[in-house]
């Protein structure tokens, strides 16, 4: 193929400074350039064949670029999420067409909607070959449209660095999400002159920031220093903005309670003083209560999911609302804001500091604190130190919390589980928290903890699944035996789908219908991977197992069996007002 | 309430983007009722011409979500009164039934018709105005054996959109716009092995 003349002319100018290093790669190295030109480390994927070029050079690559062979490609995405959440980098999947590339859709729905940052490189047909129904032929990008921020197709190789660039930096700017480039076997084969790799920082019709407007940020501090009672709900976005910090400072000079939605859990560490729990579905009493009280309401990174929300038209009627958002489409798109600052938090945050004056609102705080009170009688004590009686989730998270001092990564699967994981389990620093929020993807918890361990090597990560979800995506232990990676695994296992046990409980009458799932003997099978395990029933057992399975060597696995028709509460039912919140 | 609403898009040339933008109304079930894709005066960047019936809530949306795309520069929405529109027609009819039983001159007089080509067997006109007036001439014409009718999509014009031009000519000559890459290789493997 004669592209190299073709590039030659139209960049004379780089070429002339470049000359000394222009050298002839493949389609293929240059994939793996990329990756390393973008400080990949690691990349989770599995071959096939429309990708074997790739694998071809990733052969020689194998000392620059750590490869994870997983067991299923959607185990490969989940774990491409847990890397990227963990480690605040963008996380890379490789998969090759067909039936490779549809098994990754379910993690980039998941990624695009917990805005997650990934470039997944799938394998297409030769070129000629595309329309013509081809041995693994999908129109991977058309499938994949409507759940990647961008998705490109490659059929020429001299195109791989440029869009590669792009891909990056639209993964990782602005609303991070996921991004698939598919590229054609003929471009992977194409050798071509490859003139080096420049990172990209800048595409001229996308704009990652809006512009921070002043006036709002001012609007937005004489509201908040007016108010009686403010109160602020985060989100991701303080995580994905790496603004921590930031957020920290405002709220501690404006004195402002501060609840998460669970995307936000570990942005601000969950001991803080002004931290008063969560919000939504599941979320504490006092936050949900008090969002219909509270005069002005200031949301920072949080998209006001349904899940949060509740009954729109009775949410927060009474105050006004500010929000902070780096996407313009999210600000007034569930719930009208009096004012709207669009940015990157991490700037507006600062600058909204610098304006408000330093207060305490000791009484308004105090009435959160009153409400926890009220929530740990009725809920809280019962769920986390029973005394009698089967094994209540809680009160497992409660010792994890207690042998980890809240500094492990928690990782967790989607149901019961996942909301009391996330009501109880304690962090110290940001990042910690990894589950599938907006998708609520069962399944994701095993994969993601194998990505957030290569992610973040040195701490501690624990994976908390349900017997329903660990089923959807065992086949990872796999990948767990082969690394030898050091993850550890703990199935609270109720012998129900739990969640859709418990609606079916409150709202249709108890008709069980198919949520009552059998286990295989999870001991055995994590054996059969080479994984040690346990499983306890007996709560004296509880704090010792936990401990045993934080001080194995290696991966552990630990069964609890909890009790099988506990139900999670508070509770805000479908179709009701944040402030109807039940406790039982 | 729902009305119509034109949405005027400026866009890159960009291979699968008219899917993405006609996905963020297909995901909402919102029907297109006329879409309009072409280059615009600068040839890199494209204009879309869109029309829903929608409120214009939902249509703010809509131009958010469109704005939220990578490829795409910027997303208007107008209301009827706010632009100046205009579809096109082209009517077939046996040209013996135009000749013998139809006022030529009434026609093209009362609807602004025009003969584009006159043949022994058909005679094609052509009208351009808004929806209704392409329709009464179908109606006029049905009688007379219309043989076949296509209407192009709305293309409409923005009132108040003075320096448009100059903007975007000014965009494209600051950072000219990415080459468009095709497909080079339909059809000519093959010999080529593909395992």
């Amino acid at each position: 193929m004669s592209t190299t003349l073709d590039l030659s002319t139209k960049k004379e100018t780089l070429t002339a400074t470049k000359e000394a290093v222009v050298r002839e790669l493949s389609g293929s190295q240059a994939v793996l350039e990329a990756c390393i030109h973008e400080g990949v480390d690691t990349i989770f994927g599995y071959p096939g064949g429309a990708i074997m070029p790739i694998y071809d050079a990733l052969y020689d690559y194998h000392d620059k670029l750590k490869h994870i062979l997983v067991r299923h490609e959607q185990g490969g995405i989940h774990a491409g999420q847990g890397y990227a959440r963990s480690s605040g980098k963008v996380g890379v999947v490789f998969a090759t067409s067909g039936p490779g590339a549809t098994n990754l859709v379910t993690g980039l729905a998941d990624a695009m909607i917990d805005s997650t940052p990934l470039v997944c490189i799938t394998g297409q047909v030769f070129a000629h070959l595309l329309g013509t129904d081809a041995f693994q032929e999908t129109d991977v990008v058309n499938i994949t449209t409507p759940v990647t921020k961008w998705n490109y197709q490659i059929t020429d190789a001299t195109e791989i660095p440029h869009v590669l660039a792009k891909a990056f930096y639209i993964a990782r700017s602005g609303r991070p999400g996921p991004v698939l480039i598919d590229i054609s076997k003929n471009a992977q084969i194409q050798k071509f002159n490859y003139e080096g790799y420049t990172r990209c920082n800048h595409i001229r019709s996308y704009r990652p920031k809006p512009i921070v407007r002043k006036e709002y940020i001012e609007e937005a501090a004489r509201l908040i220093n007016q108010a009686k009672k403010p109160f602020v709900i985060f989100g991701q976005g303080v995580i994905l903005g790496k603004a921590e910090k930031e957020f920290k400072a405002f709220i501690e000079k404006s004195g402002i309670p501060a609840a998460w939605t669970i995307l936000g859990l570990s942005a601000l560490p969950t001991d803080h003083p002004q931290n008063v729990g969560m919000l939504g579905m599941h979320g504490n009493y006092g936050p949900n209560v008090l969002t219909n009280d509270c005069d002005v309401l200031i949301a920072v990174g949080m998209r006001f999911d349904d899940r949060v929300t509740g009954r729109l038209d009775k949410y927060a009627k009474q105050a006004q609302i500010i929000h902070l958002d780096i996407d313009p489409a999210e600000i007034n798109k569930n719930v009208k804001v009096a004012v709207p600052v669009w940015g990157d938090c991490k700037e507006t945050l600062p600058l909204l500091t610098q304006l408000v004056e330093e207060k305490q609102h000791k009484d308004w705080l105090a009435l959160f604190n009153q409400y926890t009170a009220e929530e740990k009688a009725a809920v809280m004590d019962a769920e986390l130190f029973p005394k009698s009686g089967e094994m209540t989730m809680g009160e497992v998270v409660q010792q994890l919390n207690e042998l980890t001092h809240g500094d492990a990564i928690i990782v967790t699967d989607v149901g019961q589980h996942q909301m009391v994981a996330c009501r109880y389990a304690k962090f110290n620093q940001s990042k910690s928290n990894i589950t599938s929020g907006g998708l609520g993807t069962m399944g994701f918890a095993l994969p993601a903890a194998i990505g957030a361990k290569f992610g973040a090597p040195e701490r501690t990560v624990v994976a908390i699944i349900g017997d329903g979800g660990f089923q959807m995506t065992l086949q990872e232990l796999g990948t767990i035996m082969q690394t030898g990676l050091n993850v550890k695994i703990l199935i609270l296992n109720n012998r129900f789908l739990g969640m859709v046990r418990q609606w079916q409980e409150l709202f249709n009458d108890k008709r069980y219908s198919f949520v009552d799932i059998q286990s295989p003997d999870y001991v055995q099978l994590a054996k059969a991977y080479g994984i040690a395990g346990s499983s306890v029933s007996e709560r004296n057992d509880l704090r010792t197992a936990l401990s045993n399975m934080l001080q194995s060597e290696g991966s552990y696995l630990l069964e609890v069996m909890v009790g099988k028709e506990n139900n999670v509460f508070p509770m805000v039912p479908q179709g009701c007002s944040v402030s109807e919140i039940r406790l039982k | 309430m729902k009305k119509e609403f034109t949405i005027t898009v400026y866009t890159e040339n960009q291979v699968g983007l008219l899917n993405r933008i006609a996905i963020i109304f297909s995901r909402r079930k919102i029907n297109i009722d006329s879409l309009n894709v072409s280059p615009s005066e600068v040839e890199s960047i494209h204009r879309f011409t869109i029309v829903i019936n929608e409120t214009e809530e939902v249509v703010r949306k809509l131009c958010f979500q469109i704005e939220k795309q990578v490829e795409v520069l910027k997303a208007y929405f107008n209301t009827n009164e706010e632009i100046i529109w205009q579809e096109m027609a082209l009517y077939k009819v046996p040209t013996d039934a135009v000749a013998e039983k139809l006022k030529v001159e009434r026609l093209l007089r009362e609807y602004g018709a025009r003969a584009v080509v006159i043949r022994k067997d058909y005679t094609i006109f052509e009208t351009t105005g808004h929806r209704e007036e392409t329709d009464r001439l179908i109606h006029f014409l049905e009688p007379y054996g219309l043989i076949e009718f296509v209407r192009t999509a709305r293309i409409a014009i923005i009132k108040a959109s003075s320096g448009f031009h100059e903007k975007i000519k000014e965009f494209e000559a600051v950072e000219p716009a990415e080459e468009l890459v095709e497909n080079e290789f339909l059809n000519q493997g093959q010999a080529v092995f593909t395992m």
